[in-house]
């Protein structure tokens, strides 16, 4: 491989300074955080850069962190991928947990659409200027976000089994 | 008629008043599936369309969302390769392995070299059996339902190897942390010689069905052709983007399970058509065998199947009655209590259909704190519209096909 | 050419009275026995089992050996409805639409675990089994059930079928069945 890990780090932090932080290498992924309204201009940048050329986007999920401080309760984590240096990174974009906007990127990879419509979907992140920001997996009616923490997993309507029975608490540990 | 169906603020209504034909015939509106039968699974698309063609297309998917994701926060990491299986049912080993793989990495856990290859082996049949679907059902959906009836009896036969393996025709649960849950049987390699021995006669013959039968080819001979930048562009991954003439394969870029012992090509395409696409798994199902029968030779001596790792791999049954560690590492292990370290990790296999991720952030407890699929089928299906832009109904049918869109991966 | 040198196979007859050129039995019989050995499945596969319905349909297993050559994909001409793989509650009026399409009499058969009962997916997006929705006749189990299971649960219905009256459609127990389902 030879795009280094420093290289990439100090490409971005000559040019956002401190809006890119806390670079770490994470078993075989580097990874770092950025703020969440520059992502747009992030990801470009490492679309476009001669020497990154961080082409293709890899996955996009969303992550609930209820316990955080407000402004930390989600996270969007992209992964994107160099398949010239063969290098992958991810990024994480951490925001408010009660309004959680960021900004699309499926301007710059349409690949990012469904993706982005399917993080809104499960989380209900906003991905502001999103051409089409609807639910993709669920009901079009449906008005919670399932993929949240605290909504729980099996249909609270139903009938036929009693937790009691099948020794089954809602709790995750 | 149009304007009854369509509340006003659809995008639809609008191009149906704004293009009208010379002729003054209408635009009109088809929603196909999600019960159609030639979109095998369950996949809407409500068309619009000039006579037989298509100028618009509006994807419906979720109609088999079963939140995967969700259940994976519920479940202790031994659960959740059942899940992975049903994700991709038409290759549920590679699921398995990548899931598998997953976990070893996070654990540092180093599978011995006999349990990569018999995973490769294992893998390489998935491959093989997906590909069998994809191919074999093109050829129904253009006409040749004897392709299907021929080649799918080795599904079964490799269905038979499963049952050696694991016990499971299709839905496998096969493999543990580390390796595999049992030594192969020697009827499983029994049978995998005569599979290797058998297989390619018929493959060859089913090839030479299609591959310059003048009926296949006007189906398919630029039908659907997408190019590098846009299969890029569209988070195309697997032999869909291979077609389209770019090289990516994760079993050459970040080998994993030892692939890099073995000498495979990866085979490329030119024009991203349905063609292409057929032609490429073809390929690569010539590639499998390959790399299966150079697993088989070099396999290594021994019996060796599984790491040794106590605190992850069941102990033998006789053990967990007379040694007392071995009880402790049981019950911890069938109730889920192993030890997990806090970390993330990403760790992608080559999947049928493309680069399959499992995205894990673990919290130290007995369950995943988050687990993300990245299915290859979801992200490269939202190109569909765009490819069957300008095509005939029929060949939409057929582009649906080649893609190999598989609803369980799709929809998660 | 002696019927006992042939190798074809044929159901043997119903009950009854037979002399010479004659034969004297029951109309449910008869009808039963035609609607058992003519059904036209309609595949309702969304996912595993769809795959394990594929192999049953292939040449391996054959369904095509219990008169189900023809799979019909309209409902309207389909008699038996076999739901394969998980419905989802989008998918749950949808699944429902097709049953109500089709022409009487009907048959429905849940196959797998997912269709029966929701299986392993007791998810808030899951139907957790098809008779929420429709009434069903027989449910395979199994995740997916192998092509074996599948036609034994063929069989099973089949049985239901030959036995059935012909008068059970237009039975009040029936519409009684339908109403509570919601069904017209």
């Amino acid at each position: 491989m030879s795009l280094e890990t420093t290289e990439i780090q100090d490409k971005l932090v000559e040019t956002f300074g401190e809006n890119v932080f806390h670079f770490n290498q994470e078993k075989d992924i580097f990874s770092f955080e950025v703020t969440a309204d520059k992502i747009t201009a992030i990801v470009l940048f490492l679309k476009n850069d001669p020497t990154l050329r961080f082409h293709f986007l890899t996955d996009i999920c969303g992550v609930h962190y209820p316990d955080n401080a407000i402004e930390r309760q989600f996270v969007v984590v992209y992964h994107m991928h160099n398949w010239y240096e063969n290098k992958r990174i991810k990024i994480k974009a951490f925001i408010n947990g009660e309004t959680p906007d960021i900004k699309t990127i499926s301007t710059i990879f349409p690949s990012a659409n469904w993706m982005e419509r399917e993080t809104w979907d499960f989380y209900g992140i906003n991905f502001i200027g999103h051409p089409q920001l609807k639910r993709i997996l669920n009901m079009d009616e449906m008005i919670s976000f399932p993929m949240r923490k605290e909504f729980p997993l099996e249909d609270g309507g139903r009938t036929d089994k009693d937790d009691r029975f099948f020794g089954r608490t809602q709790s995750n540990r | 008629m149009s304007e009854l169906l369509l509340p006003p603020e659809h995008r639809y209504a609008k191009i149906i008043q704004e293009l009208h034909n010379e002729d003054g015939s209408e635009l009109s509106i088809l929603n196909l599936g999600p019960t159609h039968p030639a979109t095998h699974g369950i996949f809407q698309n409500i068309l619009l369309m000039d006579g037989e063609k298509i100028l618009e297309a509006e994807p419906t998917i979720g109609y088999i969302h079963r939140a995967f994701e969700k259940i994976a926060e519920n479940r202790p990491f031994y659960q959740i390769t059942p899940l992975t299986d049903r994700m991709n049912y038409c290759s549920s080993p590679i699921n398995n392995m990548g899931w598998w793989m997953t976990m070893e990495k996070l654990l540092d856990i180093e599978v011995p070299k006999r349990a990569q290859y018999l995973r490769v082996i294992a893998m390489e049949l998935a491959r093989i059996t997906d590909h069998i679907i994809c191919n074999s059902i093109l050829g129904v959906d253009t006409g040749a339902y004897t392709g299907f009836l021929y080649v799918f009896q080795f599904r079964e036969k490799v269905y038979e190897i499963y049952e050696e393996i694991c016990g499971a025709r299709l839905t496998t649960n096969m493999g543990r942390l580390g390796g595999f849950e049992r030594d192969w049987s020697p009827k499983a390699f029994e049978l995998l010689e005569v599979f290797l021995k058998d297989f390619p006669v018929a493959w060859k013959e089913f090839e030479n069905l299609f591959e310059r039968n003048r009926i296949f080819i006007d189906r398919t001979v630029n039908v659907g052709p997408i190019t590098a930048e846009m299969a890029m562009a569209y988070g195309f991954t697997g032999p869909n983007l291979r077609a389209a003439g770019v090289d990516y394969d994760v079993r050459v870029a970040h080998p994993y399970s030892s692939y890099e012992d073995f000498e495979f090509i990866v085979p490329v395409g030119k024009s991203g058509d349905t063609y292409d696409r057929f032609c490429v798994r073809n390929a690569e199902v010539w590639e499998s065998l390959s790399i299966i029968r150079q697993a088989l030779d070099k396999m290594p001596e021994g019996n060796v199947f599984h790491a040794d790792v106590p605190e992850y791999y069941l102990p033998p049954k006789e053990d967990v009655y007379t040694d007392m560690e071995s009880l402790i590492y049981h019950f911890k292990i069938v109730m889920g209590e192993i030890p997990v370290p806090v970390a993330e990790i990403y760790h992608a296999v080559e999947g049928g259909n493309g680069e399959l991720g499992f995205y894990l952030v673990t919290d130290g407890s007995r369950t995943p704190y988050r687990l993300h699929f990245r299915r290859p089928c979801f992200i490269y299906y939202q190109a569909y519209p765009e490819m069957i832009k300008g095509a005939m109904l029929s060949d939409a049918i057929v582009i649906l096909s080649s893609l190999n869109v598989i609803a369980g991966e799709l929809d998660a | 050419m002696k019927m006992s040198d042939s190798n074809i196979k044929m159901v043997a007859p119903p009950e009854g009275v037979s002399g010479e050129g004659f034969f004297a039995t029951t109309l449910n019989d008869v009808v039963g026995l035609a609607r058992a050995n003519s059904l036209w499945p309609l595949p309702f596969a969304t996912s595993c089992c769809g795959i394990e319905f594929m192999a049953t349909m292939a040449s391996h297993y054959d369904l095509a050996r219990f008169g189900m050559e023809r799979v019909s994909f309209s409902p309207r001409q389909a008699d038996m409805l076999l739901v394969m793989g998980t419905i989802s509650k989008k998918m749950g009026p949808i699944l429902r639409q097709v049953y109500e399409q089709m022409a009487e009499p009907r048959w429905v058969i849940a196959v797998g675990a997912c269709a029966s009962s929701g299986g392993v997916f007791d998810t808030y997006s899951v139907l957790q089994g098809i008779d929420k929705v429709i009434p069903v006749d027989v449910y395979v189990p199994g995740c997916p059930p192998r092509p074996e299971q599948i036609v034994d649960g063929v069989m099973r219905l089949q049985d239901l079928v030959k036995s059935e009256s012909v008068r059970r459609r237009s039975s009040p127990e029936y519409q009684e069945l339908l109403k509570s389902y919601n069904i017209k």
